[in-house]
């Protein structure tokens, strides 16, 4: 009975009784699901256009922050470092469609998925190689980006905002509206969205492929390179985001691989969610359960809904 | 020339079914086993024995156990690691309990409660599949490795929150702990791993694995034929945690000597990803092929400069053995995406046409 | 081709007997879509019946029905005297009925030899700790089944692709594999889907053969769907006509052949 009482009521009753710390355990539980939101829609947009699971997203944003910060510890200018990160990105992108999904276009899924987790740990070894294994601080400042923190009195208490957390939903917002502008209204937007529906068919009315996933994989760079700009402002930027970055897989089951509104739902229920278990169920089972609640609840909604939040149902057909 | 079935004839169906249909294979793998029985422990150091032949086949083994799931019944898994450390936790447990008894056995006996938490969270397989699976596997791994860190009693609460292996006999002979020999636990992991390799091989050559593949290869199919896809996909479930749990309890046990949850990381969960791809998806032999090259070939990275007497600081060898890692399984996939297991198959192929090809 | 078959089909006819299988008033619906409407029809003992209809005529769903791959939300299944509301996939396999599919779908990651095998599934018995040994009892049910299986292997004339991987064989055999992998479940009522489409004339032929040859020796109930319909009317001694969801004709081939809705469903009527 107090089991049941600790775990269906107690925890609601903490909620109401302290509603300012609930409203902050949602706002960081927001924030967490920005970030995942962002690695998911990285994923989503290589999903879409190649069929790709892409596993190096998560070091993808490591490697763009890491090239970051490395440059302009060489002392050039923030806005410089900025550009020739893009431009990073950019080689990386080419040579990634070069080396890696020319040779294995029309291969199995699950080789694809094994030679992106090939280009994880290269890219591991290659940052680590070039900018030492060691956490190191984003440049925040230096960019421009705020770094204050917010009051807010309410209910009779304070939450605290971080100014960077803000800038981060606010730049995630712009980035998903200008990814939707241009899937929607520009002639490459269209290809790729040709493309995403059929590789033959867009093949054979004169897409170029090679084109389309090099835009892609360099689009996911910058949104890599977002998402490591606003996790490293956070925390530190070091490889161990590589791991967090698999968080985007609970959020993918939630929304769907190919969408993009689905990316941004499922990392906010994800991050809310893991956030309010950790909080308020975590201690009574000893803590540290947001390593693995996102995948339970992932996997507990795929058992009812096997097909996603957005998804239409699945008919079997032989 | 030599490796040739011409003559061969087989006169029962019996024959014609045996694993080893060939005379020529039938030799190889006697000479193997004298290799590996006589040859092995007589010539090669310690050294040999403890940092490459007893690890390589323990991964062996574990590479064997994620085939069965991943390779053989289709079921993408990213949890081997947990599972390898369900296994090594268990045995802990159980030689805290019995302490008397055959290690061996108690060895055997952690990869059944492996194998009971494999079922476990094998279920979802029944109703998802292919990378959504892959979520319900990931699952695991951090939910294991969340016990092995928060349930003191895994442990015997002991402060470092790591477990060592205490010193067990199996058959009067010391196996475990310090004071064993490592031509001791290079018998009792041999012994295990061919002992489990043959019970593999019976699987997937009869009605169970046959029904792994229909699985694998076309679920409605197999469904419509008769195959129960619950029994299936939890058989395979049950029998790939069983191997993985058994390979974590020899390599905390057998090699390492002692372990912390960090040892069963998802990093050793990819680790066996690899090899089970690189060695080739649904095939026994290729996971001796993949364990051997992913398990060896760092090891040879590392021994490389100072062969050539180049000075290199130890963490740039390893990022660099991540480099080349990286690059070389992409070069792989693209060279044989089938793995070790085809070349291997192509290269007999070749063999036995020789000199006409055609 | 017609003339050799004629008096074959007249045989297989006297033979027929009661209903194996009896579909009554089947309804099945996907989301707000009916597939099929309302439908009763049976299959009695020992004929060759055949289902046809244009394009989208719920023909597939039907047999999804039939062994239990899809659920229809009204009606009953009556087989070998049992009625049901539906079938379970395991339990209409394990009554004897087995099928082959529109688009092949054997596992095509094995050889010929173990996919026919594979039909024998539901023949062994040997649990798990045999299965481990592979050997006594285990290793001779395996050679008992192996036994079984060659004879299929025999009479559809395929020993030559034993060994074969079944992705590397051409179309037409692929089909002959698939037909082969139904039959060694030794079937009581056997669904053909298109056994035939995408066949060349000679192959065509041969496939009839093999499947008067199954009906005739073996006694086997045949529910097939076709679109060619020389084929149709030479093979079958019953015919029902599904278009829409709906059954709209139902009788002897030279009936339905004659019948108006018929003729309209297929060449489509002026509004």
């Amino acid at each position: 009975m107090d089991v049941l009482w600790a775990v269906l009521v107690q925890p609601f009753v903490d909620m109401v009784s302290a509603p300012d710390f609930l409203l902050q355990v949602l706002w960081d539980g927001f924030v967490g699901g920005v970030l995942y939101a962002l690695i998911a829609l990285g994923f989503v947009l290589i999903f879409k256009a190649s069929g790709i699971f892409n596993f190096a997203q998560g070091i993808m944003v490591v490697f763009a922050a890491l090239t970051l910060v490395g440059l302009y510890a060489l002392g050039m200018p923030a806005w410089v470092a900025l550009g020739l990160t893009l431009v990073v990105m950019f080689v990386l992108a080419v040579a990634v469609e070069r080396l890696v999904l020319r040779p294995l276009v029309n291969q199995p899924d699950i080789i694809l998925f094994m030679a992106t987790i090939g280009l994880t740990y290269f890219l591991i070894g290659l940052g680590e190689f070039v900018f030492g294994g060691e956490p190191k601080v984003m440049i925040t400042e230096a960019l421009g980006l705020p770094t204050g923190m917010r009051e807010w009195e309410v209910f009779g208490g304070v939450v605290f905002f971080q100014e960077i957390d803000i800038a981060a939903a606010a730049i995630a917002i712009v980035m998903v509206v200008g990814i939707g502008v241009f899937f929607h209204y520009t002639r490459i937007g269209r290809a790729l969205r040709a493309v995403a529906d059929d590789h033959q068919a867009a093949l054979s009315v004169g897409i170029s492929l090679e084109q389309i996933w090099v835009i892609v994989w360099f689009t996911a760079g910058v949104v890599a390179l977002a998402t490591g700009i606003m996790w490293g402002a956070r925390s530190d930027v070091s490889f161990a985001l590589q791991i967090i970055a698999l968080k985007a897989l609970p959020v993918l089951i939630l929304g769907g691989f190919t969408s993009i509104p689905g990316a941004i739902v499922g990392g906010l229920i994800i991050g809310i969610g893991e956030k309010l278990g950790e909080i308020y169920w975590g201690p009574l089972i000893g803590g540290g359960i947001e390593s693995w609640l996102a995948y339970v609840i992932a996997l507990v909604f795929l058992l009812f809904r096997p097909q996603g939040l957005f998804g239409e149902r699945i008919i079997e057909r032989v | 020339m030599f490796y040739r079935e011409a003559g061969q004839f087989k006169t029962s169906y019996r024959a014609d079914m045996a694993v080893f249909p060939i005379l020529q294979d039938r030799i190889g793998l006697g000479v193997i086993l004298f290799v590996a029985v006589v040859l092995v422990p007589l010539l090669g150091d310690d050294f040999f024995l403890n940092t490459i032949m007893i690890p390589f086949l323990i991964m062996a083994l574990a590479t064997i156990g994620l085939n069965i799931l991943t390779g053989y019944a289709g079921q993408l898994s990213l949890g081997a690691g947990g599972f390898m450390g369900a296994g090594a936790y268990a045995c802990y447990k159980l030689t805290t309990y019995f302490p008397d008894t055959n290690i061996l056995i108690l060895v055997l006996a952690s990869g059944l409660v492996s194998a009971a938490i494999g079922i476990v969270f094998g279920l979802p397989s029944l109703r998802i599949k292919g990378f959504y699976l892959a979520v319900a596997t990931l699952a695991a791994q951090f939910f294991l490795e969340w016990c092995f860190i928060r349930i003191p009693w895994l442990y015997n609460s002991n402060a470092s929150g790591a477990i060592e292996v205490p010193g067990r006999t199996g058959f009067g002979v010391m196996l475990t702990g310090p004071s064993a020999s490592p031509e001791a636990r290079y018998f009792a992991v041999l012994g295990l791993v061919a002992l489990l390799t043959w019970i593999a091989s019976n699987l997937v050559h009869g009605r169970i694995g046959r029904s792994w593949m229909m699985i694998r290869d076309m679920d409605i199919a197999a469904e419509l034929i008769g195959v129960r896809p619950l029994r299936a996909k939890l058989s395979a479930f049950a029998v790939s945690s069983f191997y993985l749990g058994v390979a974590g309890a020899m390599m905390v046990f057998f090699w390492l000597g002692a372990a912390e949850p960090s040892s069963f990381s998802i990093n050793l969960s990819f680790l066996i990803l690899f090899m089970t791809i690189i060695g080739g998806l649904g095939s026994l032999v290729g996971s001796f092929f993949g364990a051997a090259f992913i398990f060896i070939l760092p090891v040879l990275i590392r021994a490389a400069p100072r062969t050539f007497g180049i000075d290199v600081a130890a963490d740039a060898v390893q990022h660099l053995t991540y480099m080349i890692i990286g690059a070389l399984i992409i070069v792989f996939l693209i060279v044989e995406p089938h793995g070790l297991a085809r070349l291997w198959q192509v290269g007999k192929q070749k063999l036995r046409t020789w000199p006409f090809p055609y | 081709m017609t003339a050799a078959v004629v008096p074959i089909r007249a045989a297989a006819t006297d033979a027929a007997g009661p209903p194996l299988l009896a579909l009554e008033g089947v309804t099945l619906s996907f989301g707000g879509v009916r597939a099929i409407n309302d439908v009763s029809f049976d299959v009695r003992k020992g004929e060759i019946r055949a289902i046809i209809g244009p394009n989208g005529a719920g023909k597939t769903s039907m047999l999804n029905v039939i062994n239990g791959f899809y659920h229809p939300q009204q009606g009953t299944i009556t087989y070998k005297g049992t009625v049901r509301r539906r079938m379970r996939p395991y339990d209409a396999a394990s009554q004897g009925i087995a099928r082959t599919f529109q688009n092949v779908a054997l596992f095509k990651g094995m050889t010929t030899l173990d996919n026919i095998m594979a039909g024998r599934t539901l023949k062994m018995k040997r649990g798990f700790l045999w299965q481990c040994l592979r050997y006594g009892p285990a290793l001779s049910e395996e050679i008992e089944n192996r036994r079984a299986v060659e004879e299929i292997i025999d009479f559809l004339e395929i020993e030559a692709i034993r060994k074969t991987p079944v992705g590397k064989l051409p179309y037409g055999l692929q089909k002959r594999v698939e037909l082969a992998r139904a039959l060694a479940m030794d079937p009581e009522l056997l669904l053909l889907d298109e056994p035939m489409a995408g066949m060349n004339l000679e192959e065509k032929e041969d496939m009839s053969r093999y499947i008067l040859d199954v009906n005739r020796l073996w006694g086997t109930t045949i529910a097939l769907i076709e679109h060619d319909m020389g084929v149709v009317m030479d093979l079958s001694d019953r015919v029902v006509v599904l278009d829409y969801g709906v059954k709209i004709a139902d009788g002897a081939p030279e009936e339905v052949q004659k019948n108006q809705d018929v003729i309209d469903a297929y060449l489509g009527v002026p509004h």
